[in-house]
C-alpha cells in the first residue's frame, strides 16, 4: 500500500472541503477501499475519513420513509431498521460477516456500486432516493453500470431515503468464497405495483427486471413468473458461473423471494 | 507522522503511525501484542479480529488512525492477570476447539462478541456468526461446541468431539 495522509473531519462541510485537496478520496468503513489500496488499485494522496462525522450516522423514519445516514454501518441498519423495514434490515444482516458489518457502511456500498453488492439491489428495488452534500438522486438515475454511479468527484452520499413497501424480500444465492451474492433478487411490493432489482448478474451492474415487475404487479405469485426468462448474453461469466447460469438464477431467486412473501 | 492514542486492554497505548498503518500492525509491531494474527491480510479469514469500542472488527482492514481515542480489546486481555483463562478460552481447551491455534485469537474474540449480544445462541447462530472466521484445522465442530459450552448450554448432544 502506498502511503497517504488521513484527515478526520467532524462535519460534512469540513469533509467536502477536505475532498477539494488534490487526489483526495473519502474513506468510510474501508471494507472495500482498504483491500483496494493494498492491491495498489488506488493511490490517493489524502483519505478523508467519514467515520467521525456523527451527522452521517443513524436510522430514522421521516415522512413515511426510512432515512439512513450515509455513514451508518450494515450492523446498525440490521438492528435499527428491523422494526420499520424488515426486508431491508434482513439484507443488511446478510452482508459479508459480522466484523465486515461493524465497519462497512451504506454510503460506501452505494458509492462503490460493485456489480455483486447487496445494497444497490435494496435501493433500486425500493425506489430509494440518494441524498448527497449537494443534491438528491433517484435510484433509477443513480446506478450507471458496473462500479459507476451518478456521483461527481468529491460528492458524498449523506443519506438514503427508502419508501417502505408493504412486503419485501432479498434472496441471496451466496458465493461462499467471497460471501457476496453470486446472484440476488430484491422484490418489493408496494400498493401501486411491484419492483424487482437484480444484483450479481449483469455486466452493467444492478438492474430492474421490468417483465417480472409487470407480471407480479398483476398477480403476486411465483407462478406469475413462469416462462419469463432473461438472456445470458449480457450477464457476467466467470469461473463461478456462466452467463446462462446467472440468467437462470435471476428467475429462481425472484421466485423464491415472492414465494417467501405469499 | 500522525500520533495515535487509544486504550488497549484497559491500558493507555500511544505511538506514531503512518496514514497506511493498519490497526493490526500497530498492535503487533508497536505494542508487541502478537497474539492477534494475520492470516490473509485480505479481510477473509478473521484471524485478526479484535474489539474496537466493544464491536468485533478485522484489524487488518482498519487503519490505526481510525482507532484513535478508541477502547481496543485483544486476545491478550482475555485471561485474568494471573493467567487464568476466561470461560471461552477454557471451553476451547476443554472441547479441543483448537489444533494449530492460528485462528484461535480471532475465534475467541468473535465468540466473545457473539455472546455479549446473544448469551444463549443456538448452534446455527454460532455457525452463522463465525462466517468470517476461517479455521484450516478443526473442521469447526469443536469450535462451535466450545462456544456453546462457554454460553453455559449442554453440549452433550451436539457435534462430535
Ligand atoms: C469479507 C467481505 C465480505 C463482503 N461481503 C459483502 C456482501 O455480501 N455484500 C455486499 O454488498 N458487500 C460486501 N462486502 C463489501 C462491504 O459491504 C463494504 O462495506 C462496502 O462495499 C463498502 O462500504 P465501506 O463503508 O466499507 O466503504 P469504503 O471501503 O470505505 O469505500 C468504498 C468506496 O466508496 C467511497 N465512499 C465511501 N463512503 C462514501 C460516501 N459516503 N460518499 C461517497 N463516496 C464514498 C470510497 O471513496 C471508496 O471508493 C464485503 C466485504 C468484505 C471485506
Ligand atoms: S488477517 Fe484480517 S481477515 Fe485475515
Ligand atoms: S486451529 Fe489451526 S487454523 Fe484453526
Amino acid at each position: 500500500m502506498y502511503n497517504f495522509d488521513i484527515e478526520r473531519p467532524g462535519t460534512v462541510a469540513d469533509a467536502v472541503s477536505a475532498l477539494g485537496r488534490e487526489e483526495a478520496q473519502p474513506l468510510s468503513g474501508g471494507q472495500t477501499l482498504i483491500p483496494t489500496l493494498k492491491a495498489r488499485l488506488a493511490a490517493p494522496s489524502v483519505l478523508v475519513s467519514l467515520s467521525g462525522i456523527e451527522e452521517l450516522k443513524g436510522v430514522r423514519m421521516e415522512g413515511g420513509k426510512l432515512c439512513i445516514g450515509g455513514g451508518t454501518t450494515h450492523g446498525r441498519v440490521a438492528r435499527e431498521a428491523e422494526a420499520h423495514y424488515p426486508g431491508l434490515a434482513s439484507l443488511a444482516a446478510r452482508i459479508g460477516d459480522p466484523a465486515v458489518r461493524n465497519r462497512g457502511t451504506i454510503g460506501g456500498s452505494l458509492a462503490n456500486n460493485d456489480p455483486s453488492a447487496c445494497y444497490p439491489a435494496g435501493a433500486l428495488g425500493s425506489g430509494a432516493t440518494i441524498l448527497t452534500n449537494s443534491r438528491e438522486i433517484a435510484a433509477d438515475d443513480y446506478f450507471q453500470g458496473m462500479f459507476s454511479t451518478a456521483l461527481e468527484e468529491g460528492e458524498i452520499v449523506t443519506e438514503v431515503r427508502f419508501p417502505v413497501p408493504s412486503a419485501a424480500r432479498y434472496e441471496k444465492f451466496i458465493q461462499p468464497a467471497s460471501r457476496f451474492p453470486l446472484v440476488a433478487a430484491f422484490v418489493a411490493r408496494f400498493e401501486d405495483g411491484v419492483r424487482v432489482a437484480i444484483t450479481g448478474a449483469s455486466n452493467n451492474g444492478v438492474f430492474r427486471w421490468p417483465e417480472a415487475e409487470v407480471a407480479l404487479s398483476s398477480s403476486f405469485t411465483a407462478d406469475a413468473l413462469e416462462g419469463l426468462t432473461l438472456s445470458g448474453d449480457e450477464m457476467i461469466s466467470d469461473l463461478h458461473g456462466s452467463g446462462q447460469y446467472r440468467a437462470h438464477l435471476c428467475g429462481v431467486m425472484t421466485k423464491r423471494a415472492v414465494a417467501s412473501l405469499v | 507522522m500522525p500520533q495515535v492514542k487509544m486504550t488497549v486492554n484497559g491500558k493507555a497505548a500511544s505511538g506514531e503511525v503512518e496514514g497506511r498503518t493498519l490497526l493490526v500492525q500497530f498492535l503487533r509491531e508497536d505494542q508487541g501484542l502478537t497474539g492477534t494474527h494475520v492470516g490473509c491480510d485480505t479481510s477473509q479469514c478473521g484471524a485478526c479480529v479484535v474489539h474496537v469500542n466493544g464491536e468485533a472488527v478485522k484489524s487488518c482492514t482498519m487503519f490505526a488512525v481510525e482507532a484513535d481515542g478508541a477502547e481496543v480489546a485483544t486476545i491478550e486481555g482475555q485471561a485474568a492477570p494471573d493467567g487464568t483463562l476466561n470461560v471461552i478460552q477454557q471451553a476451547f481447551q476443554d472441547h479441543h476447539g483448537l489444533q494449530c491455534g492460528f485462528c484461535t485469537p480471532g475465534m475467541v474474540m468473535s465468540a466473545a462478541a457473539l455472546l455479549k449480544d446473544n448469551p444463549k445462541p443456538t448452534e446455527a447462530d454460532v455457525r452463522h456468526y463465525l462466517d468470517g472466521n476461517i479455521c484450516r484445522c478443526t473442521g469447526y465442530h469443536n469450535i462451535v461446541k466450545a462456544i456453546m459450552a462457554a454460553s453455559g448450554q449442554d453440549v452433550g448432544a451436539i457435534a462430535a468431539e
